[in-house]
């Protein structure tokens, strides 16, 4: 038997919450975090009104990092999809991913949505209208199709265009549950589409993800040098964090003009673009997607651009790019 | 949203206007719930039109784990100093008219390669102290770049601002139904906040191809118009992708003028000048 979450219930016994605490005030900038070993013992917590309820909480390693590894462990291969700068791809890229992996009928796919104030994989991959259910083996994810499951906030939400006013505290009590409650069952693979930015999310999925092993991260960036600092920026959270980069994808790379096939770049690799960053970097060059206006328009209806659009030079950048990447996780 | 993770954040009261913005006549957010429908664009765009008009300018990024704003105005490897009255914002070289200032996150860091992992709380304190600390001195307006969301950023600025009057939200959006979905999502935090909408900006609106000038709409079109619509709140216009404000940017180290003169030039000007005269056609009071 299963029933819908809805938004409004209270939270039932049976299910396992991280302690409940609330703080007098907000925590000071060096807070060592209230769940950590430090917790009401380091020097940012004299003086802090906080500090004998961080003291009161249980310490050690957290009790739900084994329950993330157990609900993950018929999950193969887990791959991040990441980029410092927001508006290259990310969610596009994760939902072409999705949908080509899941095009061989013996994979079961899994996609995860960790953008909780702009979730967008609902939208691409045309299932906005779903929700999700609960069983006693938990939240069910949205079946897109037979094998390619999806799990996002969009999902929960009272109204389409909510706003999820959450600070970075309350998305990772969320981003647990879907790690820790969601029934993923046996997977190939689990894709997880990522906010842009190095902050509660990323820390967070790395912080819980580990045990189980990420596989790595596919970095997507766009030729211009304003984003190409933001993805450097991205890239050494992964070096700083212990994430494997499996590769790099330049996405929006050339334009060609549907009315007189001219060439050009709009957003113009002034400094190499991608290709020579990963030189620079020594990281693995997976390709150049180029800018096809088709794919934002099947992003909006939510269909399938590899599907549609089997012969566009985007969709055979993109297969390439996905052999490749499965190259890179040892499948192939 | 509210349940099982509880209600929204509860928005600190905070006492009174900050002393630091006391003499800026007016501050604007550059909001967007998307990232990279060109929010920093916008934000760089705005400033440079109204420094064109003579007015003072000071930009603050609160986009702390993915600073744009160094790059955009050419100021990358400068640093902020200290005086006695606060924290020194970056200069931009304007020629004489006006005059433009930034403080960005980016000025903090040691190589431009670093990267900035912080939680909420860190975040917090940061814009907190980019509001109470920096000496701005005297503007006619203070635009406020912020990063994508609704989130630690977000809450924490709606919170320092709380008490000092900001005139209002500039949001930014791609014409893509994708883009307004989350943009939505921002307007709603707006209300929530109890932040003046002043208008929507749709960035990113057709291509116009330097082959044959034909117009292509690669992020389809008309998307902001509609959510203007949608939300009843004022619609201020659309701008085209130009690879030549892209070459403008990542040229100013080397040209002979100024970003400000340069700009002033380009053919992006008048679409940004219509726009900012929308929004001081709005008359909002001045702080001061």
């Amino acid at each position: 038997m299963t029933t819908e979450v809805l938004p409004n219930v209270t939270s039932s016994t049976d299910q396992v919450l991280p302690p409940e605490y609330s703080l007098n005030e907000p925590e000071p900038e060096h807070c060592p975090g209230p769940e950590s070993e430090m917790a009401g013992k380091a020097d940012a917590c004299q003086g802090c009104s906080n500090k004998d309820i961080c003291e009161s909480l249980p310490k050690g390693p957290d009790p739900d990092i084994p329950l993330i590894t157990e609900n993950l462990a018929g999950i193969k291969h887990k791959i991040l999809v990441l980029s410092g700068k927001g508006g290259v791809g990310k969610s596009t890229f994760t939902t072409m991913l999705s949908w080509a992996l899941s095009a061989d009928e013996d994979l079961q796919v899994g996609a995860m949505d960790l953008d909780i104030c702009g979730p967008s994989l609902p939208h691409m991959l045309g299932c906005t209208a779903e929700v999700v259910h609960e069983s006693n083996s938990g939240w069910t994810p949205v079946y897109v199709a037979d094998n390619l499951a999806a799990m996002s906030i969009q999902f929960m939400l009272p109204e389409d265009d909510s706003a999820v006013i959450w600070r970075g505290s309350k998305k990772n009590l969320l981003i647990k549950k879907f790690l820790k409650d969601v029934d993923w069952d046996y997977l190939d693979y689990l894709v997880v589409d990522t906010p842009p930015g190095t902050s509660d999310e990323h820390i967070s999925i790395n912080k819980y993800m580990q045990e189980s092993g990420i596989d790595g991260a596919l970095i997507v960036t766009t030729p211009q040098e304003v984003a190409l600092l933001d993805v450097r920026k991205e890239i050494d959270f992964c070096k700083k964090a212990g994430i494997n980069i499996l590769g790099l994808v330049e996405n929006m790379s050339g334009f060609v003009c549907p009315n007189c096939k001219g060439e050009s770049q709009i957003f113009k690799a002034t400094t190499g673009g991608g290709e020579a960053l990963c030189k620079e970097l020594d990281i693995n060059f997976l390709g150049s997607v180029p800018l096809d206006p088709r794919i934002g328009k099947c992003s909006d209806f939510g269909e399938s651009f590899l599907d549609a659009y089997p012969e566009s030079p985007a969709s055979l950048a993109v297969l390439n790019v996905v052999e490749s990447l499965r190259d890179a996780v040892g499948d192939i | 949203m509210s349940g099982e993770f509880g209600e929204e954040e509860q928005i600190e009261e905070q006492e009174g206007p900050a002393p630091s913005l006391a003499q800026i006549k007016h501050i604007i957010l550059i909001l967007s719930g998307k990232g990279g429908v060109g929010k920093s664009s916008v934000t760089t765009q705005a400033a440079l039109t109204l420094c064109n008009m003579g007015y003072k300018v000071g930009v603050l990024d609160i986009d702390l784990t993915g600073p744009s704003l160094p790059r955009m105005f050419g100021l990358e490897n400068r640093s902020i100093y200290q005086a006695a009255e606060g924290w020194l914002p970056v200069p931009v070289e304007t020629n004489g008219v006006g005059s433009l200032s930034v403080i960005s996150l980016g000025f903090l860091l040691g190589d431009r390669g670093n990267s900035v992992v912080w939680r909420g709380p860190k975040k917090t304190a940061m814009i907190k102290q980019f509001i109470k600390d920096v000496a701005w001195g005297q503007l006619d307006y203070l635009l406020i770049d912020t990063p994508p969301g609704t989130s630690d950023e977000h809450i924490s600025i709606a919170e320092q601002l709380r008490f000092s009057e900001p005139d209002g939200a500039i949001v930014v959006t791609t014409p893509q139904s994708v883009a307004t979905a989350d943009v939505k999502k921002e307007l709603n935090f707006c209300k929530k906040v109890a932040l003046h909408i002043l208008g929507v900006v749709e960035n990113m609106s057709g291509f116009i191809c330097p082959h044959c000038e034909e117009c292509t709409n690669i992020f389809s079109s008309g998307g902001g118009l509609k959510l203007a619509e949608e939300f009843n709140v004022p619609y201020l216009g659309n701008v085209p992708i130009d690879p030549k404000f892209v070459e403008l940017i990542e040229n100013q180290t080397t040209a002979d003028e100024s970003l400000v003169e340069s700009y002033g030039k380009s053919t992006l000007c008048p679409i940004f000048k219509d726009i900012m005269d929308k929004v001081l056609a709005q008359n909002r009071p001045a702080r001061c």
